[in-house]
């Protein structure tokens, strides 16, 4: 296997949470990620699963930079991101860039999308104003536009097609991990496919690797090569896409499964077994952090944190049941 | 609902310049006549006072009484329409000199006002923190002050000229300035446009140059309309009360104070002539204001 | 037996900029909704699912008229109806939940008090009664201790709880339909369904009818009977949600199948090419057309009737039509 792109290692996020204006009261931390362990490598996807509040965000933001981790390391090419200064940084800048959810919230309404575009290239290059037209209309061709859209605002524009322009502009400085942070989850379904498609097609062409960050399994399984299941901030199960739609291990990626709409109505519906809603961050259960909604919760569980263990190749599970 | 949304129906392959003078059409409809009609003839008498005025406003017309009356009252004269002052100074020549101070100071100290007012309200919305802190509680102190008192105070400290209260204006107005701006950049702060700069590798410099501050110039410039009428109003009474504008320059506020004694003998065209000018400048900007905020705001345009 | 819900040829337009261009947000709509049954009216942002419904509940914003057809519901036409008789109606027995449920709640109010509105003016209940009236009805949407969550303020409450107290409000006049215009799309993967085994428990225990409005396929797949696919306007194909997922015969609704995901597959999916057509300038003949991979000459210049080809399927296409006449001809020779 070739060396990762970005690892992981133990990250942890911790935020400060105090109440009042003055005297402020410190009132204790909510731990958002909470020793998060993965990696991507080149030329692949990961997806990243969870639902609201289990920290996938906040690993977003770390990877980012917009955001400092509590502990633990991110590397990038095997060097330490929060350790980078000056034109090492720069250059970690410009090889990361993220498309977020929202289309129209995503391209400022003042400027054309060419300069949109551009602006990356702008601050990392000299490129002069011919060569940067040029790589505008290459990579508005590689998602699919027409070079000449590059002198309109984004208001003239739907919003899978600004979708579109953000991937452009992701991909303008010969990008090498782009974060998808719920990239398609505010589409319409067949603009959905389309982009799904086009970002598959954009990998297998320039190598480029995805986090892909989604709430929806069946997306989410559709475009990743793995997947990383998160539980308040925490890892609990990680596997091969297929293996892990094939054999879901941990109580809470079955609960996904159960949960997930069914693509045909002959399909057999299962009633959820999983009670309750996810607990507050803020002060999160003993042990293992699902213990309290888990059908099939011991003692144990309440009292010890599962360690990840591999339990077929690639395939790594946090629980006391296996 | 999305599909009667206008942006789906601007065209995308329509031609530039015919959508561009479609916009023009679209402008000229939508001007608001009443004010512009009522502002325009101000704005010509201060830029062009030196042609239009009769009289040198500042000496006494040589064979002139003091107070004479309007042309149209008896023992008034055509040759100073709107009679004399106390100094047997032309008003009519005043005014026109006045609507030069009134519009100047009212441009210039709006201008004054937004740039410290955008200024201090970006650096404090971006930079948050202690900074935010810091400015938001000088703001606090400022408004606490009451404006006019304060123009009044710093006007006595620095000394009575038309460019000081133009400073001292813009010194004493530009909180409103600061606070709505920060309020706008809070919240843009957060879109995600910003964070996509910022994440790109684009310097604070950048950032509020090339993002922040575009967003912001159509609330600065709906604010600046609206701010010039007080301006005006806040540079007459400093005039009246003496401390603005000095004496043998004609300003519509000394004009007021000049001729207030002579209302108790009937003599009313020295009052109510400058008076009037200052509800005439001053009410179109309120309404071209309104016009400007229904317009560049697009959740008040469609209403 | 007569159906309680019959929409024919609905017409709702928008007139926008002061009636200068006319926008056919509903155009012909026609379906029918037996007691106790669910309907899932699918179609992407621009359809006019959600103008349909509006139209049914008598909702519609300012520059909306209906401007032909009809609505009957439990033997009542609904397009004649005067506000103030709509009213009564609205509520007491046509509910509606909305995505947001934020939007629908007022945060100035206990849930006790929100809840128990409808009980009060349509049921007249007070006091003790209307007190049983609430918890039973919080406890029909599984809330956990309704006695003293009623008590609480809509903020104080999860997205999933509030979008439940929603559900138990629309339940509280007793309605005998419930209009859920995106009900879930706000809510976690395992809340949603959560939420959604609630409203089949509704449903079975008072027998409810249901229109859902949504562009989630597997919401459908879930919860409906049959299913009407909506395409600028227009309703493309109606059928059983079985029979169309099984072999659907508009393009449209091919498509939209070939594009959604699914679990444990890596097959490519199927996009359909193009943007959403915008309503205010649509292409002559089949608004489908121009993204269509089946589109003919034909498709182009007029546009296709509505034609039933089983007792409860019928579709929108020339295909079909083409089809039909090429079995004839073979029929004959």
């Amino acid at each position: 296997m070739p060396a990762p792109l970005l690892e992981l290692h133990d990250v942890q996020k911790y935020f400060r949470v105090s109440t009042g204006t003055f005297p402020r009261r410190k009132i204790g931390w909510v731990k958002a990620v909470d020793g998060v362990d993965f990696s991507v490598y080149p030329g692949e996807t990961l997806g990243l699963i969870g639902e609201s509040g289990c920290g996938k965000t906040t690993t977003s933001k770390l990877i980012l930079l917009q955001e400092a981790p509590t502990a633990g390391a991110i590397r990038f090419d095997g060097e330490d991101v929060g350790a980078l200064r000056g034109p090492e940084l720069m250059r970690y800048r410009r090889e990361v860039q993220v498309v977020f959810q929202d289309p129209y919230s995503s391209l400022s309404p003042r400027m054309r999308v060419g300069d949109i575009i551009a602006e990356p290239l702008q601050i990392h290059t000299n490129m002069t104003r011919e060569a940067l037209a040029t790589r505008v209309s290459e990579v508005l061709e590689l998602v699919g536009l027409q070079p000449d859209l590059a002198r309109l605002f984004p208001h003239e524009f739907s919003g899978g097609q600004r979708q579109r322009i953000a991937i452009a502009r992701a991909l303008a400085t010969h990008t090498r991990l782009i974060v998808l942070d719920e990239a398609v989850s505010a589409l319409d379904v067949s603009i959905r496919a389309q982009i799904m498609n086009q970002l598959e097609h954009l990998q297998a062409s320039l190598g480029v690797s995805y986090l892909f960050i989604g709430h929806d399994l069946a997306t989410v399984a559709h475009i990743s090569h793995r997947i990383a299941v998160m539980y308040l901030g925490r890892i609990v199960e990680m596997a091969d896409s297929l293996e892990l739609c094939a054999k879901p291990l941990h109580p809470y990626t079955q609960a996904l499964f159960t949960a997930a709409l069914p693509a045909h109505p002959d399909q057999r519906h299962e009633k959820l077994a999983l009670a309750g809603e996810v607990p507050s961050a803020l002060d999160p259960p003993s042990g293992c952090r699902f213990h309290p909604r888990c059908p099939h919760a011991m003692p144990q569980c309440s009292r010890e944190t599962p360690a990840a263990r591999e339990m077929a190749p690639g395939h790594m599970v946090a629980c006391h049941l296996y | 609902m999305a599909a009667i949304d206008e942006a789906n129906v601007v065209a995308v392959a329509a031609p530039r310049d015919v959508a561009g003078a479609r916009r023009w059409a679209k402008l000229a409809r939508e001007l608001p006549v009443v004010p512009i009609v009522i502002l325009l003839p101000f704005v010509v008498m201060a830029l062009f006072a030196n042609w239009i005025a009769p009289y040198d406003p500042t000496e006494p017309i040589p064979g002139a009484k003091i107070f004479e009356p309007p042309f149209w009252m008896s023992g008034g004269s055509r040759h100073w329409l709107l009679g004399t002052d106390f100094q047997a100074r032309d008003v009519l020549s005043r005014l026109i000199f006045g609507a030069r101070v009134s519009l100047i100071v009212g441009v210039a100290g709006t201008i004054v006002a937004g740039g410290i007012g955008t200024t201090m309200g970006i650096v404090s919305g971006y930079f948050g923190g202690w900074v935010d802190q810091v400015v938001m509680r000088v703001t606090d102190a400022w408004l606490a002050l009451p404006a006019l008192v304060f123009a009044l105070f710093l006007a006595t400290m620095v000394g009575p000229s038309m460019w000081n209260i133009v400073i001292i204006l813009g010194c004493v107005y530009w909180t409103r300035y600061a606070r709505v701006i920060r309020g706008e950049v809070l919240s843009l702060r957060e879109r995600e446009f910003v964070k996509l700069a910022e994440i790109a590798g684009a310097g604070k410099l950048r950032v509020i140059l090339r993002h922040i501050l575009p967003n912001v110039l159509n609330t600065a410039m709906v604010l600046a309309s609206l701010t010039i009428g007080v301006v005006i109003i806040a540079e007459a009474s400093l005039s009246f009360l003496g401390v603005g504008v000095p004496a043998p320059q004609p300003a519509w506020g000394s004009m007021l104070s000049d001729g207030r004694s002579m209302l108790m003998v009937g003599d009313w065209w020295l009052t109510v002539f400058p008076g009037t000018c200052i509800l005439l400048v001053v009410l179109p900007t309120q309404l071209l204001g309104d016009w400007l905020r229904v317009r560049l705001d697009p959740q008040l345009r469609n209403l | 037996m007569a159906p309680l819900l019959q929409v024919s040829d609905l017409q709702t337009y928008y007139a926008s900029f002061g009636g200068s261009r006319i926008v056919k947000a509903v155009d012909r709509v026609s379906f029918t909704l037996n007691e106790g049954e669910t309907i899932g009216l699918v179609g992407e942002s621009g359809s006019g699912k959600t103008t349909a419904c509006l139209s049914i509940v008598g909702l519609l914003p300012n520059a909306a008229r209906i401007v032909g057809g009809s609505i009957e519901f439990a033997g009542e036409e609904l397009t004649t109806k005067r506000q103030a008789d709509l009213r009564h109606i609205r509520g007491r027995q046509i509910a509606m939940i909305l995505q947001d449920p934020m939007a629908s709640l007022n945060p100035l109010f206990s849930i006790y008090r929100q809840v128990a509105e409808p009980a009060y003016y349509h049921r007249g209940l007070r006091r003790r009664p209307l007190r049983e009236r609430v918890q039973e009805l919080l406890r029909a949407v599984r809330i956990p201790s309704p006695a003293v969550r009623m008590r609480e303020y809509p903020h104080q409450m999860s997205g999933g709880m509030r979008q439940r107290v929603v559900g138990a409000i629309a339940m509280a006049g007793g309605p005998k339909l419930i209009i859920a215009d995106e009900p879930t799309t706000n809510l976690d993967v395992t809340i949603q369904a959560q939420y959604l085994d609630v409203l089949k428990d509704i449903q079975e225990r008072t027998g409810v009818a249901l229109i859902f409005v949504t562009h989630n396929l597997g919401i459908v797949a879930k919860m409906c009977d049959r299913m009407a696919v909506m395409y600028a306007g227009k309703i493309v194909e109606q059928g059983s949600v079985r029979d169309l997922f099984r072999s659907a015969k508009h393009p449209y609704t091919r498509a939209l199948l070939g594009s959604m995901p699914k679990l444990g597959s890596k097959e490519p999916l199927f996009a359909i090419p193009g943007q959403p057509p915008n309503l205010a300038r649509l292409p002559g003949g089949c608004a489908f057309h121009p993204r269509c991979p089946q589109a003919m000459p034909k498709c182009a210049a007029e546009e296709p009737a509505d034609r039933a080809f089983a007792a409860d399927w019928s579709a929108r296409c020339w295909l079909l039509e083409e089809d039909a006449k090429e079995k004839y001809a073979g029929a004959v020779a």
